[in-house]
């Protein structure tokens, strides 16, 4: 199973993926991948204790169409943004993973 | 309105810059996050799962115009130009980041507002029935004790590390528009044989995962004993509740283990070996507080104006917002007006910055500075003169707020569900959204009547499925939202927890079941006359299950 690690931003609780060079940043397309997420999460935690992040936790993720994206909805929803509202979040600065969930309505309900 | 005194305005000040110094240490790294969330939480703030939420306290849900723009303000400045109504009367903003909090509850305190004990295990803001002061069917205006409520357990250090939450709600007129049975302690107004008033007492009503209607432990209690019987049922459940499982902590579950009649005694002894002269509520202090929220002077006026008819015979959606959203007041020649947060396909609840604005100039021009925000997730201008009427609705539709729906099947209460909130399982609002659009607010929905959805997005029933006359719980199960469906319940005054119907549906299915529901209703109704609930009591689970089950090829059983 391939992980990203994610958390919130402790100034302003934005929500932020882990990246390569053990940074943070609030594009999802910038999240490092792992088989094996245990030294990233090692790594978060250093950064908890540097009161840089609240929370750090590993999201599943699986390949969709050649890009990764969370496994479950929850985690979708926030790497996006809320499904009502696509002018908020992520979502709204080009910075949601590509798989994005779509918000239903009764004129063009898109299953999940 | 309540003013705040010397007092008041040195307490919120205080913990405003207590707040201040302990964001400034958590920031500055001095203070972990586990001893930082205590101080946050009670302060309101949350972590959810985008960003940080703050809930603000409307205390029992009556604002002035000068509070709503300020929260109009704050919306702007601090948060993405809205903010969320929620069922417990309260306003909560969905991204304020941690630094700015502070400087919010400052521009909060200037308007004598706050967020304290809108989270934790401390008594929550106490709410209050919407129509309070101007219901006609209303015995007394239950917002002076519940004003009177919210002084004493601020911050009371005896009640401030509970096992849980504790919810106390008052309504002051026979229909229960507060749903106090589904409370902690549930206070309804009753007057006994002497003329005096008082309290009849619930204890122990809740939703949740375990849902349960309170139990009276009291017919009468007298104004003077408020807060000694409050204290009493307050003392019994804070030594006997459950700390050891966070799911049993509520005083509900102490009710079903314990008995009500142990319950009972066990309060009633408390009650008597306190002395309840120590804690009595002196008259001239419960007149102090209800001066406080003396009506305006309202000279009454013709209860009907000409031009206000002649616009209704002609003007077919004013004739429905006549219809659904005004209601008689108890002064000849005015009305409370609802202002309907339920747009087809809109988020229940929200409104934008522009709209409070809206709505606070409305308040201000045309109901002597006064709102109301209603458990229904609705607004209401309670003094608003008939002959005003058609003024106040144009002003309305032209921010999108002359929904005529309320109390119709498109009014919706929806908590946020899994669009924004880390404990949600699925998703509340879409089903919302989608549920309206298909009933709207036209001649089928006026067809329906009176009918409540209410849907909560886990077990922890923010959105109050379990009172709904139609409840929708979503779910997650094998990575997939599924919505189980409840029916007849109800949160007045002959308040039920719905039966769960049967095996959930999915998200497409799931509003397809409701319409089941709703057809299913409308074939056997004794007429237009009698509501969903009426009816639903009358025929029982049967015909629904039916409908749903054998005939319903969506289904996902």
């Amino acid at each position: 199973m391939t992980h990203v690690v994610t958390a919130n931003r402790l100034i302003d609780g934005i929500v932020v993926f882990q990246d390569e060079a053990g940074g943070w940043s609030e594009d999802f397309a910038r999240a490092a991948v792992h088989d094996d997420a245990a030294a990233a999460l090692a790594r978060a935690g250093e950064d908890v204790a540097a009161s840089l992040v609240v929370d750090p936790y590993a999201v599943e993720v699986e390949l969709r169409n050649g890009h990764y994206a969370p496994k479950a909805l929850r985690e979708a929803i926030r790497a996006t943004g809320p499904t009502v509202r696509r002018d908020l979040g992520k979502q709204a600065e080009g910075l949601a993973p590509i798989a994005a969930v779509h918000a239903p309505t009764e004129k063009s309900h898109v299953s999940l | 309105m309540y003013r705040y005194d010397e007092f008041d305005a040195a307490f919120v000040a205080a913990r405003v810059g207590q707040f201040r110094d302990q964001v400034g240490r958590r920031l500055a790294g001095e203070l972990t996050e586990e001893q930082f969330r205590p101080h946050r939480l009670m302060n309101g703030l949350y972590l959810q799962l985008h960003s940080y939420m703050l809930r603000i306290a409307v205390p029992y849900g009556t604002l002035s115009a000068r509070q709503m723009r300020k929260l109009a303000d704050i919306a702007r400045k601090y948060d993405r130009g809205y903010g969320h109504f929620t069922t417990r009367q309260n306003l909560q903003f969905n991204w304020p980041a941690l630094k700015d909090v502070p400087d919010i509850l400052a521009e909060l305190a200037s308007v004598e507002m706050h967020a304290i004990q809108t989270s934790g295990n401390c008594i929550r803001n106490v709410t209050a029935d919407h129509y309070a002061g101007v219901a006609a069917d209303e015995l007394a205006d239950p917002r002076p004790f519940a004003e009177i409520l919210r002084q004493w357990s601020s911050l009371h250090p005896e009640f401030s590390f509970l096992p849980r939450k504790f919810k106390i709600a008052v309504n002051g007129a026979p229909h229960d528009r507060t749903v106090i049975q589904a409370h902690d302690i549930g206070l309804q107004i009753v007057r006994n044989d002497q003329g005096e008033l008082g309290f009849a007492v619930y204890v122990g009503g809740g939703l949740g995962r375990t849902p349960f209607i309170g139990h009276k432990v009291r017919d009468f209690l007298p104004q003077r004993d408020l807060l000694a019987y409050a204290e009493a049922i307050l003392r019994v459940y804070n030594l006997e509740g459950r700390r050891d499982n966070k799911f049993k902590a509520r005083i509900k579950i102490l009710l079903h283990e314990k008995g009500i009649e142990a319950l009972r005694d066990a309060i009633e002894a408390e009650f008597s070996a306190r002395g309840a002269a120590s804690l009595e509520l002196p008259g001239e202090e419960v007149a102090r507080i209800a001066a406080y929220f003396a009506p305006p002077p309202l000279a009454p006026r013709a209860a009907t104006n000409d031009r206000v008819e002649r616009r209704r015979g002609k003007d077919t959606q004013f004739a429905k917002f006549f219809a659904s959203n005004v209601v008689a007041h108890k002064v000849p020649g005015y009305a409370i007006v609802t202002v309907s947060l339920k747009p087809i396909g809109g988020v229940p609840g929200d409104a934008s910055a522009d709209q409070m604005d809206a709505v606070a100039d409305l308040a201000e021009d045309y109901s002597h500075d006064e709102l109301r925000v209603s458990h229904e997730q609705n607004l209401i201008l309670p003094y608003v003169a008939v002959d005003d009427l058609a003024a106040v609705y144009d002003r309305l539709a032209s921010v999108g707020l002359a929904t005529p729906n309320a109390g119709l099947i498109s009014d919706i209460i929806a908590c946020p569900g899994l669009d924004y909130c880390a404990l949600a399982t699925a998703r509340s609002i879409p089903v919302a959204q989608r549920l309206s659009e298909r009933f709207g607010d036209g001649a089928r929905a006026r067809a329906i009547g009176p009918l409540k959805i209410k849907i909560s997005g886990c077990i922890n029933a923010c959105g109050h499925h379990h009172v709904g006359h139609i409840g929708i719980l979503g779910l997650e199960r094998a990575g997939e939202e599924t919505y189980q469906i409840t029916l007849g319940g109800s949160g007045d005054e002959n308040a039920s927890i719905g039966q769960i119907i049967g095996p959930g549906f999915s998200s497409e299915a799931v509003v397809g079941a409701v319409e089941t529901i709703v057809d299913t209703y409308m074939a056997r109704r004794n007429g237009p006359a009698e509501t969903f609930l009426d009816a639903y009591r009358r025929l029982g689970p049967a015909p629904f299950k039916e409908a749903l089950y054998n005939r319903n090829a969506g289904a996902d059983i």
